[in-house]
Protein backbone atom coordinates (compact mmCIF):
# COMPACT_ATOMS: atom_id res chain seq x y z
CA UNK A 1 0.00 0.00 0.00
CA UNK A 2 2.83 2.38 0.87
CA UNK A 3 6.35 2.31 -0.49
CA UNK A 4 9.17 4.72 0.34
CA UNK A 5 12.15 4.38 -2.02
CA UNK A 6 15.32 6.26 -1.20
CA UNK A 7 13.40 9.12 0.36
CA UNK A 8 15.51 12.07 1.48
CA UNK A 9 14.04 15.01 3.36
CA UNK A 10 16.13 17.94 4.52
CA UNK A 11 15.22 21.09 6.36
CA UNK A 12 18.06 23.41 5.38
CA UNK A 13 21.26 21.46 6.07
CA UNK A 14 19.55 19.19 8.55
CA UNK A 15 18.87 15.75 7.10
CA UNK A 16 15.64 14.44 8.62
CA UNK A 17 15.16 11.36 6.44
CA UNK A 18 18.23 9.73 5.01
CA UNK A 19 17.56 7.52 1.94
CA UNK A 20 14.65 5.85 3.66
CA UNK A 21 13.19 2.62 2.24
CA UNK A 22 10.22 0.77 3.64
CA UNK A 23 6.89 -0.68 2.60
CA UNK A 24 3.57 -1.14 4.34
CA UNK A 25 1.12 -3.82 3.23
CA UNK A 26 -2.62 -3.13 2.73
CA UNK A 27 -4.53 -3.34 6.01
CA UNK A 28 -1.37 -3.38 8.08
CA UNK A 29 -1.11 -1.44 11.36
CA UNK A 30 2.42 -0.12 11.68
CA UNK A 31 3.67 1.84 14.66
CA UNK A 32 6.62 4.19 14.27
CA UNK A 33 8.62 4.67 17.43
CA UNK A 34 11.92 6.32 18.24
CA UNK A 35 13.43 9.38 19.86
CA UNK A 36 12.00 12.77 18.94
CA UNK A 37 13.66 14.27 15.91
CA UNK A 38 14.17 10.85 14.34
CA UNK A 39 11.89 11.71 11.42
CA UNK A 40 8.71 9.78 12.30
CA UNK A 41 6.32 12.71 12.02
CA UNK A 42 8.03 13.86 8.81
CA UNK A 43 7.11 10.51 7.23
CA UNK A 44 3.43 11.16 7.95
CA UNK A 45 3.67 14.76 6.75
CA UNK A 46 5.25 13.63 3.47
CA UNK A 47 2.45 11.10 2.96
CA UNK A 48 -0.15 13.78 3.67
CA UNK A 49 1.62 16.03 1.12
CA UNK A 50 2.21 18.69 3.76
CA UNK A 51 5.91 18.44 2.90
CA UNK A 52 7.76 17.47 -0.27
CA UNK A 53 10.62 15.03 -0.68
CA UNK A 54 14.08 16.26 -1.63
CA UNK A 55 14.91 12.95 -3.30
CA UNK A 56 13.43 9.49 -3.76
CA UNK A 57 9.83 8.56 -4.41
CA UNK A 58 6.74 7.64 -2.41
CA UNK A 59 4.07 5.30 -3.78
CA UNK A 60 0.61 4.88 -2.34
CA UNK A 61 -1.73 2.17 -3.61
CA UNK A 62 0.63 1.36 -6.48
CA UNK A 63 0.72 4.92 -7.75
CA UNK A 64 3.41 7.49 -7.28
CA UNK A 65 2.37 10.13 -4.78
CA UNK A 66 5.32 12.48 -4.88
CA UNK A 67 5.96 12.57 -8.63
CA UNK A 68 4.25 12.34 -11.97
CA UNK A 69 5.69 10.88 -15.14
CA UNK A 70 6.26 13.40 -17.85
CA UNK A 71 7.57 11.61 -20.92
CA UNK A 72 10.68 9.79 -19.76
CA UNK A 73 11.19 11.79 -16.60
CA UNK A 74 9.66 11.87 -13.16
CA UNK A 75 8.82 15.42 -12.11
CA UNK A 76 7.49 16.62 -8.73
CA UNK A 77 3.72 16.22 -8.59
CA UNK A 78 1.50 19.23 -9.25
CA UNK A 79 -1.44 20.26 -7.09
CA UNK A 80 -3.91 18.45 -9.35
CA UNK A 81 -2.13 15.11 -8.90
CA UNK A 82 -1.76 15.66 -5.14
CA UNK A 83 -5.47 16.39 -4.92
CA UNK A 84 -6.29 13.02 -6.48
CA UNK A 85 -3.79 11.13 -4.32
CA UNK A 86 -4.89 12.81 -1.08
CA UNK A 87 -8.30 11.18 -1.41
CA UNK A 88 -6.74 7.91 -0.29
CA UNK A 89 -5.13 9.36 2.81
CA UNK A 90 -6.47 10.75 6.07
CA UNK A 91 -4.60 12.23 8.98
CA UNK A 92 -5.23 12.88 12.66
CA UNK A 93 -3.03 15.53 14.22
CA UNK A 94 -1.45 15.88 17.64
CA UNK A 95 -3.27 19.19 18.17
CA UNK A 96 -6.63 17.92 16.75
CA UNK A 97 -6.96 20.98 14.44
CA UNK A 98 -10.75 20.93 14.45
CA UNK A 99 -12.31 23.97 12.77
CA UNK A 100 -13.42 26.18 15.68
CA UNK A 101 -15.90 28.09 13.52
CA UNK A 102 -18.00 24.98 12.81
CA UNK A 103 -19.93 22.69 15.11
CA UNK A 104 -18.90 19.06 15.50
CA UNK A 105 -21.26 17.76 12.83
CA UNK A 106 -20.10 20.25 10.21
CA UNK A 107 -16.48 19.55 11.03
CA UNK A 108 -17.18 16.00 9.90
CA UNK A 109 -19.51 16.67 6.93
CA UNK A 110 -17.69 19.67 5.42
CA UNK A 111 -15.02 17.73 3.51
CA UNK A 112 -17.15 14.81 2.26
CA UNK A 113 -19.69 17.31 0.91
CA UNK A 114 -17.26 19.85 -0.50
CA UNK A 115 -14.43 17.68 -1.66
CA UNK A 116 -16.02 14.31 -2.49
CA UNK A 117 -19.44 15.66 -3.51
CA UNK A 118 -21.40 13.46 -1.10
CA UNK A 119 -25.04 14.58 -0.69
CA UNK A 120 -25.44 16.59 2.54
CA UNK A 121 -28.10 14.28 4.00
CA UNK A 122 -25.96 11.23 3.29
CA UNK A 123 -22.88 12.93 4.76
CA UNK A 124 -24.81 13.80 7.90
CA UNK A 125 -26.11 10.27 8.34
CA UNK A 126 -22.59 8.93 7.99
CA UNK A 127 -21.23 11.59 10.38
CA UNK A 128 -23.74 10.55 13.04
CA UNK A 129 -22.72 6.90 12.60
CA UNK A 130 -19.08 7.87 13.04
CA UNK A 131 -19.89 9.94 16.12
CA UNK A 132 -21.52 6.80 17.51
CA UNK A 133 -18.36 4.86 16.73
CA UNK A 134 -16.22 7.32 18.70
CA UNK A 135 -18.78 7.52 21.51
CA UNK A 136 -19.89 11.11 20.96
CA UNK A 137 -23.33 10.77 19.35
CA UNK A 138 -24.74 13.40 21.74
CA UNK A 139 -22.14 16.03 20.77
CA UNK A 140 -23.15 16.58 17.13
CA UNK A 141 -24.29 20.16 17.74
CA UNK A 142 -21.57 21.03 20.25
CA UNK A 143 -18.88 23.57 19.54
CA UNK A 144 -15.38 22.01 19.39
CA UNK A 145 -13.94 24.48 21.92
CA UNK A 146 -16.49 23.26 24.48
CA UNK A 147 -15.16 19.71 24.29
CA UNK A 148 -12.33 18.16 26.26
CA UNK A 149 -9.11 17.37 24.41
CA UNK A 150 -10.00 13.70 24.31
CA UNK A 151 -13.41 14.43 22.86
CA UNK A 152 -11.91 16.81 20.29
CA UNK A 153 -9.45 14.15 19.23
CA UNK A 154 -12.22 11.59 18.83
CA UNK A 155 -14.12 14.06 16.63
CA UNK A 156 -10.94 14.52 14.61
CA UNK A 157 -10.73 10.74 14.15
CA UNK A 158 -14.36 10.66 12.97
CA UNK A 159 -13.62 13.57 10.63
CA UNK A 160 -10.70 11.71 9.05
CA UNK A 161 -12.74 8.49 8.69
CA UNK A 162 -15.61 10.36 7.03
CA UNK A 163 -13.41 10.70 3.96
CA UNK A 164 -13.17 6.87 3.75
CA UNK A 165 -9.39 6.86 3.39
CA UNK A 166 -7.38 3.74 2.48
CA UNK A 167 -4.56 4.97 4.67
CA UNK A 168 -4.92 6.65 8.06
CA UNK A 169 -2.01 8.57 9.56
CA UNK A 170 -1.99 9.06 13.33
CA UNK A 171 0.51 11.69 14.45
CA UNK A 172 1.08 11.41 18.20
CA UNK A 173 -2.65 11.65 18.65
CA UNK A 174 -2.57 11.28 22.44
CA UNK A 175 0.51 13.42 23.18
CA UNK A 176 -1.44 16.63 23.79
CA UNK A 177 -4.01 14.96 26.06
CA UNK A 178 -4.28 14.86 29.82
CA UNK A 179 -3.40 11.33 31.00
CA UNK A 180 -6.95 10.47 32.06
CA UNK A 181 -8.26 11.23 28.55
CA UNK A 182 -5.79 9.04 26.69
CA UNK A 183 -7.60 5.77 27.34
CA UNK A 184 -10.82 6.80 25.55
CA UNK A 185 -8.94 7.79 22.42
CA UNK A 186 -6.89 4.61 22.42
CA UNK A 187 -10.03 2.51 22.88
CA UNK A 188 -11.53 4.11 19.77
CA UNK A 189 -8.36 3.44 17.80
CA UNK A 190 -8.19 -0.20 18.91
CA UNK A 191 -11.75 -0.58 17.76
CA UNK A 192 -10.97 0.92 14.35
CA UNK A 193 -7.84 -1.18 13.97
CA UNK A 194 -9.71 -4.41 14.65
CA UNK A 195 -12.93 -3.71 12.72
CA UNK A 196 -11.72 -2.02 9.53
CA UNK A 197 -9.17 -2.86 6.86
CA UNK A 198 -7.69 0.64 6.77
CA UNK A 199 -3.90 0.72 6.56
CA UNK A 200 -2.69 2.64 9.61
CA UNK A 201 0.62 4.38 10.24
CA UNK A 202 0.87 5.46 13.83
CA UNK A 203 3.56 7.64 15.40
CA UNK A 204 3.22 7.12 19.12
CA UNK A 205 4.89 7.13 22.51
CA UNK A 206 2.22 4.81 23.95
CA UNK A 207 4.29 1.64 23.96
CA UNK A 208 1.63 -0.58 25.49
CA UNK A 209 -0.84 0.53 22.81
CA UNK A 210 1.73 -0.01 20.05
CA UNK A 211 2.47 -3.47 21.41
CA UNK A 212 -1.22 -4.41 21.56
CA UNK A 213 -2.49 -3.24 18.18
CA UNK A 214 0.46 -3.17 15.80
CA UNK A 215 1.20 -5.79 13.19
CA UNK A 216 4.69 -4.39 12.98
CA UNK A 217 6.77 -1.82 14.85
CA UNK A 218 9.49 0.27 13.23
CA UNK A 219 12.18 1.81 15.38
CA UNK A 220 13.62 5.02 13.89
CA UNK A 221 16.87 6.71 14.65
CA UNK A 222 18.51 9.56 12.75
CA UNK A 223 16.15 9.36 9.80
CA UNK A 224 16.61 5.62 9.19
CA UNK A 225 14.82 2.45 10.21
CA UNK A 226 17.06 1.03 12.91
CA UNK A 227 15.07 -2.18 13.19
CA UNK A 228 11.59 -3.46 12.53
CA UNK A 229 9.79 -6.48 13.89
CA UNK A 230 6.43 -7.73 15.10
CA UNK A 231 5.68 -6.06 18.44
CA UNK A 232 6.10 -9.20 20.52
CA UNK A 233 9.69 -9.46 19.28
CA UNK A 234 10.63 -5.78 19.21
CA UNK A 235 9.41 -5.03 22.70
CA UNK A 236 10.78 -8.15 24.35
CA UNK A 237 13.91 -8.98 22.39
CA UNK A 238 15.14 -5.96 20.44
CA UNK A 239 18.33 -6.50 18.51
CA UNK A 240 19.94 -3.11 18.74
CA UNK A 241 21.45 -1.58 21.82
CA UNK A 242 19.93 1.78 20.80
CA UNK A 243 16.42 0.28 20.75
CA UNK A 244 16.94 -1.26 24.19
CA UNK A 245 18.08 2.10 25.55
CA UNK A 246 15.11 3.88 24.03
CA UNK A 247 12.59 1.37 25.35
CA UNK A 248 14.15 1.47 28.78
CA UNK A 249 13.92 5.27 28.79
CA UNK A 250 10.26 5.48 27.74
CA UNK A 251 9.14 2.68 29.99
CA UNK A 252 11.03 4.07 33.01
CA UNK A 253 9.28 7.37 32.50
CA UNK A 254 5.94 6.03 33.67
CA UNK B 1 -15.30 87.50 21.01
CA UNK B 2 -18.79 86.70 22.21
CA UNK B 3 -20.98 83.65 21.84
CA UNK B 4 -24.40 84.20 20.27
CA UNK B 5 -26.82 81.45 21.23
CA UNK B 6 -29.31 82.49 18.58
CA UNK B 7 -26.71 82.22 15.84
CA UNK B 8 -25.72 78.83 17.17
CA UNK B 9 -29.32 77.59 17.14
CA UNK B 10 -29.84 78.92 13.61
CA UNK B 11 -26.77 77.05 12.36
CA UNK B 12 -27.85 73.66 13.65
CA UNK B 13 -30.28 72.49 10.91
CA UNK B 14 -27.73 73.03 8.13
CA UNK B 15 -24.97 71.45 10.20
CA UNK B 16 -27.08 68.37 10.81
CA UNK B 17 -27.69 68.10 7.11
CA UNK B 18 -23.94 68.20 6.65
CA UNK B 19 -23.46 65.60 9.36
CA UNK B 20 -25.77 63.26 7.50
CA UNK B 21 -23.59 63.63 4.39
CA UNK B 22 -20.46 63.01 6.49
CA UNK B 23 -21.95 59.85 7.95
CA UNK B 24 -23.02 58.64 4.50
CA UNK B 25 -19.52 59.26 3.16
CA UNK B 26 -18.02 57.34 6.06
CA UNK B 27 -20.34 54.36 5.76
CA UNK B 28 -20.02 54.02 2.00
CA UNK B 29 -16.28 54.67 2.15
CA UNK B 30 -15.93 51.99 4.83
CA UNK B 31 -17.93 49.49 2.80
CA UNK B 32 -15.53 50.08 -0.10
CA UNK B 33 -12.45 50.00 2.15
CA UNK B 34 -13.53 46.73 3.77
CA UNK B 35 -14.21 44.92 0.49
CA UNK B 36 -11.33 46.32 -1.55
CA UNK B 37 -8.99 45.80 1.41
CA UNK B 38 -9.91 42.12 1.53
CA UNK B 39 -9.38 41.80 -2.21
CA UNK B 40 -5.95 43.45 -1.90
CA UNK B 41 -5.01 41.21 1.04
CA UNK B 42 -5.96 38.10 -0.96
CA UNK B 43 -4.11 39.35 -4.05
CA UNK B 44 -1.00 39.92 -1.94
CA UNK B 45 -1.13 36.20 -1.09
CA UNK B 46 -1.97 35.07 -4.63
CA UNK B 47 0.23 32.32 -5.99
CA UNK B 48 0.70 34.25 -9.20
CA UNK B 49 3.71 36.50 -8.48
CA UNK B 50 2.62 39.25 -10.91
CA UNK B 51 -0.69 39.71 -9.10
CA UNK B 52 0.81 39.94 -5.64
CA UNK B 53 3.50 42.31 -6.96
CA UNK B 54 0.91 44.61 -8.54
CA UNK B 55 -1.16 44.62 -5.34
CA UNK B 56 1.94 45.46 -3.31
CA UNK B 57 2.87 48.32 -5.64
CA UNK B 58 -0.66 49.70 -5.54
CA UNK B 59 -0.75 49.59 -1.73
CA UNK B 60 2.65 51.29 -1.37
CA UNK B 61 1.80 53.92 -3.96
CA UNK B 62 -1.53 54.88 -2.38
CA UNK B 63 -0.09 54.94 1.12
CA UNK B 64 2.85 57.10 0.13
CA UNK B 65 0.79 59.92 -1.31
CA UNK B 66 -1.47 62.31 0.64
CA UNK B 67 -5.19 61.64 0.56
CA UNK B 68 -5.89 65.25 -0.47
CA UNK B 69 -3.80 64.86 -3.61
CA UNK B 70 -5.57 61.60 -4.43
CA UNK B 71 -8.87 63.45 -4.07
CA UNK B 72 -7.71 66.17 -6.47
CA UNK B 73 -6.43 63.64 -8.97
CA UNK B 74 -9.71 61.72 -8.91
CA UNK B 75 -11.77 64.86 -9.21
CA UNK B 76 -9.79 67.00 -11.66
CA UNK B 77 -7.51 64.66 -13.56
CA UNK B 78 -9.37 61.41 -14.05
CA UNK B 79 -12.51 62.81 -15.76
CA UNK B 80 -10.72 64.58 -18.67
CA UNK B 81 -8.39 61.59 -19.13
CA UNK B 82 -11.08 58.93 -19.11
CA UNK B 83 -14.24 60.83 -19.98
CA UNK B 84 -15.74 59.36 -16.83
CA UNK B 85 -17.19 61.97 -14.47
CA UNK B 86 -18.15 61.45 -10.86
CA UNK B 87 -20.00 63.78 -8.50
CA UNK B 88 -17.98 65.32 -5.69
CA UNK B 89 -19.74 63.02 -3.23
CA UNK B 90 -18.94 59.87 -5.20
CA UNK B 91 -15.35 61.03 -5.69
CA UNK B 92 -15.14 61.40 -1.92
CA UNK B 93 -16.44 57.88 -1.34
CA UNK B 94 -14.00 56.40 -3.85
CA UNK B 95 -11.01 58.37 -2.56
CA UNK B 96 -11.68 57.52 1.08
CA UNK B 97 -12.52 53.90 0.27
CA UNK B 98 -9.45 53.25 -1.86
CA UNK B 99 -7.10 55.10 0.49
CA UNK B 100 -8.29 53.22 3.54
CA UNK B 101 -8.41 49.91 1.67
CA UNK B 102 -4.62 49.97 1.65
CA UNK B 103 -4.73 50.06 5.45
CA UNK B 104 -7.51 47.52 5.94
CA UNK B 105 -5.56 45.18 3.61
CA UNK B 106 -2.84 45.14 6.26
CA UNK B 107 -5.42 44.46 8.97
CA UNK B 108 -6.80 41.49 7.03
CA UNK B 109 -3.27 40.23 6.37
CA UNK B 110 -2.52 40.16 10.09
CA UNK B 111 -5.83 38.43 10.77
CA UNK B 112 -5.15 35.78 8.13
CA UNK B 113 -1.64 35.15 9.46
CA UNK B 114 -3.04 34.71 12.96
CA UNK B 115 -5.01 31.64 11.83
CA UNK B 116 -2.94 28.68 13.11
CA UNK B 117 -0.95 26.67 10.58
CA UNK B 118 -2.74 23.53 11.82
CA UNK B 119 -5.99 24.84 10.35
CA UNK B 120 -4.44 25.03 6.89
CA UNK B 121 -2.93 21.57 7.32
CA UNK B 122 -6.22 20.05 8.45
CA UNK B 123 -7.92 21.63 5.43
CA UNK B 124 -5.24 20.17 3.14
CA UNK B 125 -5.51 16.75 4.78
CA UNK B 126 -9.27 16.86 4.15
CA UNK B 127 -8.60 17.84 0.54
CA UNK B 128 -10.91 20.87 0.73
CA UNK B 129 -10.95 22.91 -2.48
CA UNK B 130 -8.77 26.01 -2.24
CA UNK B 131 -11.71 28.41 -2.44
CA UNK B 132 -13.47 26.51 0.32
CA UNK B 133 -10.41 26.69 2.56
CA UNK B 134 -10.67 30.47 2.37
CA UNK B 135 -14.43 30.88 2.64
CA UNK B 136 -15.19 28.13 5.17
CA UNK B 137 -12.06 27.87 7.30
CA UNK B 138 -9.65 30.81 7.15
CA UNK B 139 -11.77 33.93 6.66
CA UNK B 140 -14.51 32.98 9.16
CA UNK B 141 -11.75 32.74 11.76
CA UNK B 142 -9.73 35.76 10.63
CA UNK B 143 -12.46 38.34 10.07
CA UNK B 144 -14.20 38.35 13.48
CA UNK B 145 -10.81 38.98 15.08
CA UNK B 146 -10.06 42.01 12.91
CA UNK B 147 -13.47 43.70 13.06
CA UNK B 148 -12.48 46.05 15.93
CA UNK B 149 -9.38 47.15 14.01
CA UNK B 150 -11.54 47.81 10.95
CA UNK B 151 -13.90 49.82 13.17
CA UNK B 152 -11.00 52.02 14.23
CA UNK B 153 -10.26 52.84 10.60
CA UNK B 154 -13.90 53.79 10.07
CA UNK B 155 -13.57 56.30 12.91
CA UNK B 156 -10.36 57.74 11.42
CA UNK B 157 -12.10 58.00 8.08
CA UNK B 158 -15.02 59.83 9.69
CA UNK B 159 -12.64 62.43 11.05
CA UNK B 160 -10.92 62.87 7.70
CA UNK B 161 -14.02 63.57 5.65
CA UNK B 162 -13.75 67.40 6.08
CA UNK B 163 -10.85 67.19 3.66
CA UNK B 164 -13.47 66.79 0.93
CA UNK B 165 -14.32 70.46 1.42
CA UNK B 166 -11.59 70.94 -1.15
CA UNK B 167 -13.84 69.56 -3.89
CA UNK B 168 -17.04 71.07 -2.51
CA UNK B 169 -18.69 68.10 -0.81
CA UNK B 170 -21.36 69.54 1.49
CA UNK B 171 -20.21 67.86 4.69
CA UNK B 172 -20.42 69.32 8.21
CA UNK B 173 -17.38 71.52 7.81
CA UNK B 174 -18.48 72.87 4.46
CA UNK B 175 -21.88 73.66 5.91
CA UNK B 176 -20.22 75.49 8.79
CA UNK B 177 -18.24 77.50 6.30
CA UNK B 178 -21.42 78.25 4.39
CA UNK B 179 -23.18 79.47 7.54
CA UNK B 180 -20.21 81.63 8.36
CA UNK B 181 -20.26 83.22 4.93
CA UNK B 182 -23.95 84.02 5.21
CA UNK B 183 -24.09 85.32 8.78
CA UNK B 184 -20.55 86.62 9.19
CA UNK B 185 -20.36 84.58 12.41
CA UNK B 186 -17.69 81.91 12.38
CA UNK B 187 -17.22 80.96 16.01
CA UNK B 188 -20.60 79.28 16.50
CA UNK B 189 -20.82 77.13 13.34
CA UNK B 190 -17.20 75.91 13.49
CA UNK B 191 -17.43 75.16 17.21
CA UNK B 192 -20.66 73.26 16.72
CA UNK B 193 -19.19 71.35 13.79
CA UNK B 194 -16.36 70.25 16.07
CA UNK B 195 -18.84 69.29 18.77
CA UNK B 196 -20.83 67.20 16.30
CA UNK B 197 -17.70 65.27 15.30
CA UNK B 198 -16.95 64.69 18.95
CA UNK B 199 -20.51 63.52 19.66
CA UNK B 200 -20.23 60.82 17.01
CA UNK B 201 -16.61 59.70 17.25
CA UNK B 202 -16.29 59.59 21.02
CA UNK B 203 -19.10 57.08 21.65
CA UNK B 204 -17.98 55.14 18.57
CA UNK B 205 -14.43 54.87 19.96
CA UNK B 206 -15.73 53.68 23.30
CA UNK B 207 -17.83 51.05 21.56
CA UNK B 208 -14.94 49.81 19.44
CA UNK B 209 -12.67 49.60 22.46
CA UNK B 210 -15.21 47.53 24.34
CA UNK B 211 -15.58 45.37 21.27
CA UNK B 212 -11.78 44.95 21.10
CA UNK B 213 -11.69 43.70 24.66
CA UNK B 214 -14.44 41.22 23.91
CA UNK B 215 -12.64 40.02 20.78
CA UNK B 216 -9.46 39.49 22.83
CA UNK B 217 -11.27 37.26 25.26
CA UNK B 218 -12.56 34.91 22.56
Amino acid sequence: MIRFSGVVKKFGDHVVLDELDFTVAPGEFVSLIGPSGSGKTTILRLLMTLERVNAGTIDVGGECLSHVRRGERLVPADEKHLRVMRRRIGMVFQQFNLFPNMNVLRNITEAPVRSLGVAPAEAERRARDLLGLVGLEDKADAHPTRLSGGQQQRVAIARALAMRPDVLLLDEVTSALDPELVADVLRVLRNIASTTDITILCVTHEMQFAQDVSDRVMMFDHGRVLEEAPPEKLFTAPEHERTKEFLRAVIDRR
Amino acid sequence: MNWDWQAAADAIPLLLEGLLVTVELTLLGSALAYTLGLVLALLRRARIPVLSRVAWLFIEFVRSTPLLIQVFVLYWLVPPLTGFTMSAFLTGVVALGVHYATYTAEVYRAGIEAVPKGQWEAATALNLPRSRVWTAVVLPQAIPRVLPALGNYTISMFKETPLLLAIGVLDVLNRAKEVGAETFRVVEPYTLAGVLFLLVSLPASVLVRRWERRAERV
